[in-house]
């Protein structure tokens, strides 16, 4: 295998705004898209913004639009591409640039923040907790996450509609309301918190039509949509429809484990 | 002079990691208010790429585990040169923080009976290891992250304000940390997203920012592992411990290019995989050094046994402590037995079934397949080994963390020095993250609460002197124009990684040390001249001619230590000094910067900017010592620290 020069165009700018620019630049065997930005930084434009970490997959900090898809810039390699066709990179669409493929992604941030935390159960002291491997599988999913924000850039709900952004989490921090509602051993429920009806009245979870674009960018091949939205979907209606359930929570006896 | 923003705090903790997030949550429940400060987004601090696992002696799998165990291993991996007490409290906390987790939404794979499982792994006599399958160190930061976002829930409900008392500034970079006489005033920091500078004034501050890797070609580390810590140490009068142990992972992805160097877990061997050379020769077995002897297994049918029997068969010699199997493939490559690319053979492919292999290694088979086109159920993978972690750091206080000389200067995590001696365990480093990260916010706490009537005052001068020092390379080229052209940042980087990989890498020679001083200087002339276009928002080449300072700084303190140790121990081999001298194990070496005042504007070229001192270590405490049979120790020590 050899070198060869590849066709780039990457979009330049700031928050009073920018565009696409062209460059030329070599590409080795088996180089990822994120080394070629690397060797325009060294080579030909050293103030040239971007966001990376580990290069290794495992940070989700390189994230960007590659001929429009959202990818970690880390793992897409050169060899997927035909070596005549010029590749698109651009920042993520659904955050405010900061500066050329750096954006801001304090969205996401805010959201975090929004979702109760795990509540320990009481009485369950330090090196007392007790959970069966398959009981834990489900949560274990969802916490490969990488906050890599690729669902949260894709999903259509906020991607194009800004104004959706205050009442929906997007599919990242619905996913963590899920991971919670399916952990073992947290006490929400027992603190008067029902995370399954929060994630539809505070975290926006009916915005969400399970187009499962989420789950398609997913690096993590995490099945958020099958695993953790429509799950919550079918378990929010049961709450919401199920008179026997509606009629539990009035009288203050919940039940406490729902399948 | 600009306007520089300042706000006051009471603790400050520079970096985001394992060891930063826990210091800032033990100092935020001690009442102290806590600002940290880290260079990349929250949450994606260099701690996420840990595989293997947390070592902690729970004895969730084998009944036999017990702190004084741990210590056992850690110290013999260390080579005896670890400060013992450390190792002492690391071992005996463990098991605390590791559970702690846990009431914190940690979720551990677990054993049959619902415990959180154990794994085994080089150098540690039982399964110790906590883990999640191999990405045990994203688990970790996850949980960390979101306890402290659980912390501003809780300020927020009584306070209105998410970071009344514990803020994250995320994409900050400290470049000084400032003083009031001898003591801790605060630090100087740099916004990347404005290029805005600021100062937060803070009594105690924490450093917790990692490693040195970046400074070597082949590394496993991440853009942030520049040494910034080990600098802002250096730079404010403290003394790093021991810089010349480097240690160096067995097992690196060498090809394709690009990846050279990626992390290969150690739990592929802890799991059953082994080591062949390209005649198909599983060459650990010729490779057990006589102070192991005893505990490795002598055959292949042996070792295999061990997996399934380990109480009457002795562990495979893959699970040697790092530096071992890392010398070790490195030999096998010299004498031409390596595999295509420059590495050796790491199997799996034919120890466990495919589906096994994808459940416990999941990110190993994913790396593989994206990366390298290897399917790692179906083919050997080619490894060699790459610049994973550094031993030497701040050299620090054992109970409270606290550097040397600077009150109000705590150091945890990678960028203290002391706790692994001359070579890491993995899983120590997890566990070393937690154990010291929390003792240092406990008594970075402590000690501000004690100052709070008095709080240093931060000088005018030492903050315009900072800002002009962050804003030199945008005028590099227009202040000595005699001196030569200026220099692009990137290719001095790349110059000092080169030099780094090549003359003080695994195997160590005086006069390619010596070749690499005379080198680091020329570097450090020529990054003076490190110029940068653009401005200040969001610049990465600005950034890197400010890390530059810091990679200079620290490799020559690896490379002049590197050249006085006259022995074999641990990550540091020479070639020229190839034993282990029990003279050196009670020696450290202590890098101080040769300019007291902090200054770096005279760079003499030969004498460098780093004076070396030795140290001899405390007698290891004989209740500790006790733990160890003499024909065990003899190895080790000399002769009158047996008989003391």
């Amino acid at each position: 295998m050899s070198s060869y020069e590849a066709r780039f165009k990457v979009w330049r700018g700031d928050v009073g705004g920018g565009g696409l620019e062209d460059f030329a630049v070599e590409v080795n065997d088996g180089e990822v898209v994120l080394d070629i930005i690397h060797r325009l930084q060294a080579t030909q434009a050293p103030d040239l913004a971007v966001r990376w970490n580990c290069k290794a997959g495992k940070c989700g900090s390189c994230s960007a639009e590659i001929n429009g898809r959202p990818r970690l810039m880390c793992m897409t390699r050169m060899s997927v591409f035909d070596r005549a066709e010029t590749i698109t990179v651009t920042p993520l669409r659904a955050f405010p640039v900061i500066r050329d493929l750096v954006t801001d992604v304090g969205f996401n941030y805010q959201k975090a923040r929004e979702v109760p935390s795990f509540v320990p159960p009481a009485g369950v002291g330090p090196g007392e907790y007790r959970m069966m491997q398959e009981d834990v599988d489900r949560s274990q999913e969802f916490r490969k996450c990488i906050e890599c924000f690729l669902c949260q850039d894709t999903c259509h709900v906020v991607r194009d509609h800004e104004e959706n952004k205050k009442a929906f989490a997007g599919p990242r921090f619905l996913m963590r309301v899920a991971e919670l509602d399916m952990h073992p051993l947290d006490a929400a429920a027992e603190s008067g918190l029902d995370r399954k009806s929060t994630a539809q009245d505070e975290h926006g979870l009916g915005y969400c039509n399970i187009t499962k674009c989420c789950t398609e960018v997913c690096p993590e091949g995490i099945k958020i949509t099958d695993n953790a939205l429509i799950p919550m979907k079918e378990r929010a209606v049961d709450r919401k429809y199920d008179p026997l359930v509606w009629l539990g929570s009035k009288i203050g006896r919940r039940s406490s484990q729902s399948s | 002079m600009p306007v520089v923003d300042r706000q006051e705090w009471d603790v400050v903790v520079v970096g985001a990691g394992g060891a930063g997030l826990r210091a800032a949550i033990e100092a935020r429940e001690r009442g102290a208010r806590t600002a940290v400060i880290c260079k990349s987004l929250f949450g994606k601090a260099h701690t996420v790429m840990a595989e293997g696992g947390i070592a902690a002696a729970m004895a969730n799998v084998n009944e036999h585990d017990n702190w004084q165990v741990h210590f056992r291993d850690t110290m013999r991996g260390g080579k005896f040169l670890n400060q013992w007490r450390m190792a002492e409290h690391h071992a005996r906390e463990a098991p605390d923080r590791v559970w702690e987790l846990e009431t914190w939404g940690a979720l551990f794979d677990r054993t049959k009976d619902g415990k959180i499982s154990q794994r085994n792994f080089g150098g540690h006599e039982y399964p110790r290891l906590a883990h999640v399958g191999d990405r045990t160190g994203l688990e970790l930061i996850r949980t960390l992250q979101q306890k402290i976002v659980s912390l501003q829930q809780e300020d927020e409900k009584e306070t209105g304000d998410y970071e009344s008392r514990l803020k994250v500034f995320q994409e900050c970079t400290v470049t000084r940390v400032l003083k009031d006489g001898s003591r801790v005033s605060g630090v100087f920091a740099y916004d990347r997203e404005t290029g805005r500078f600021f100062v937060l004034e803070a009594p105690s501050v924490v450093i917790a920012t990692g490693g040195i890797g970046k400074s070597f070609k082949v590394t496993s580390n991440s853009w942030e592992y520049t040494g910034d810590g080990h600098a802002l140490a250096l730079l404010a009068g403290a003394p790093l411990l021991n810089m010349e142990f480097v240690q160096f992972h067995p097992t690196g992805m060498v090809w394709p290019p690009s990846v050279k160097g990626i992390l290969v877990t150690e739990s592929v061997r802890g799991d059953g995989g082994v080591l062949r050379n390209s005649d198909g020769k599983r060459f650990m077995f010729d490779y057990v050094p006589d102070v192991f002897k005893e505990k490795y297994a002598e055959s292949e049918e042996e070792g295999d046994r061990w997996y399934e029997d380990p109480d009457n068969n002795r562990r495979p010699p893959e699970l040697l402590p790092r530096d071992e199997v890392a010398r070790a493939i490195n030999a096998e490559v010299k004498a031409g037995r390596g595999s295509p690319h420059g590495g050796v053979f790491l199997d799996v492919s034919t120890r466990m079934p495919a589906e096994v292999i994808k459940r416990r290694l999941p990110s190993m088979y994913h790396q593989f397949k994206e990366l390298a086109d290897v399917d790692i159920t179906a083919e050997a993978m080619e490894v060699g080994p790459t610049c994973h972690y550094v031993m030497g750091g701040i050299a620090v206080d054992s109970d409270t963390a606290a550097a040397r000389g600077v009150p109000g200067l705590y150091a945890a995590g990678e960028v203290a020095g002391g706790m692994h001696g001359s070579n890491r365990l993995g899983g120590n480093s997890l566990s070393d993250l937690l154990v010291f990260g929390r003792r240092a916010g406990w008594h970075a706490a402590e000690y501000a609460a004690e100052h709070a009537a008095e709080r240093p005052p931060v000088d005018d001068t030492e903050i315009d002197a900072a800002a002009a020092e962050a804003l030199r390379p945008f005028s590099a080229e227009v202040e000595e124009p005699a001196s030569g052209p200026p220099e692009n940042p990137y290719t001095v980087h790349q110059e000092l990684q080169q030099t780094m990989n090549d003359l003080v890498g695994i195997i160590r020679r005086e006069g390619e040390m010596a070749e690499a001083l005379r080198r680091l200087a020329e570097l450090r002339v020529r990054a003076r001249r490190a110029g940068v276009e653009g401005h200040r928002q969001f610049n990465p080449g600005w950034h890197l001619s400010l890390d530059l300072r810091n990679m200079l700084l620290v490799s020559e303190c690896v490379a002049r230590a590197a050249l006085e140790r006259t022995e074999s121990r641990g990550g540091h081999t020479r070639e020229d000094h190839p034993t282990m001298e029990r003279d050196w194990r009670r020696i450290n070496l202590l890098c101080r910067l040769a300019d007291p005042t902090g200054g770096l504007a005279a760079t003499d070229p030969v004498r460098g900017q780093i004076t070396l001192a030795r140290e001899t270590t405390e007698p290891i405490r004989t209740d500790l010592l006790a733990l160890f049979e003499k024909e065990e120790l003899v190895k080790y020590l000399a002769e009158e620290e047996l008989y003391e």
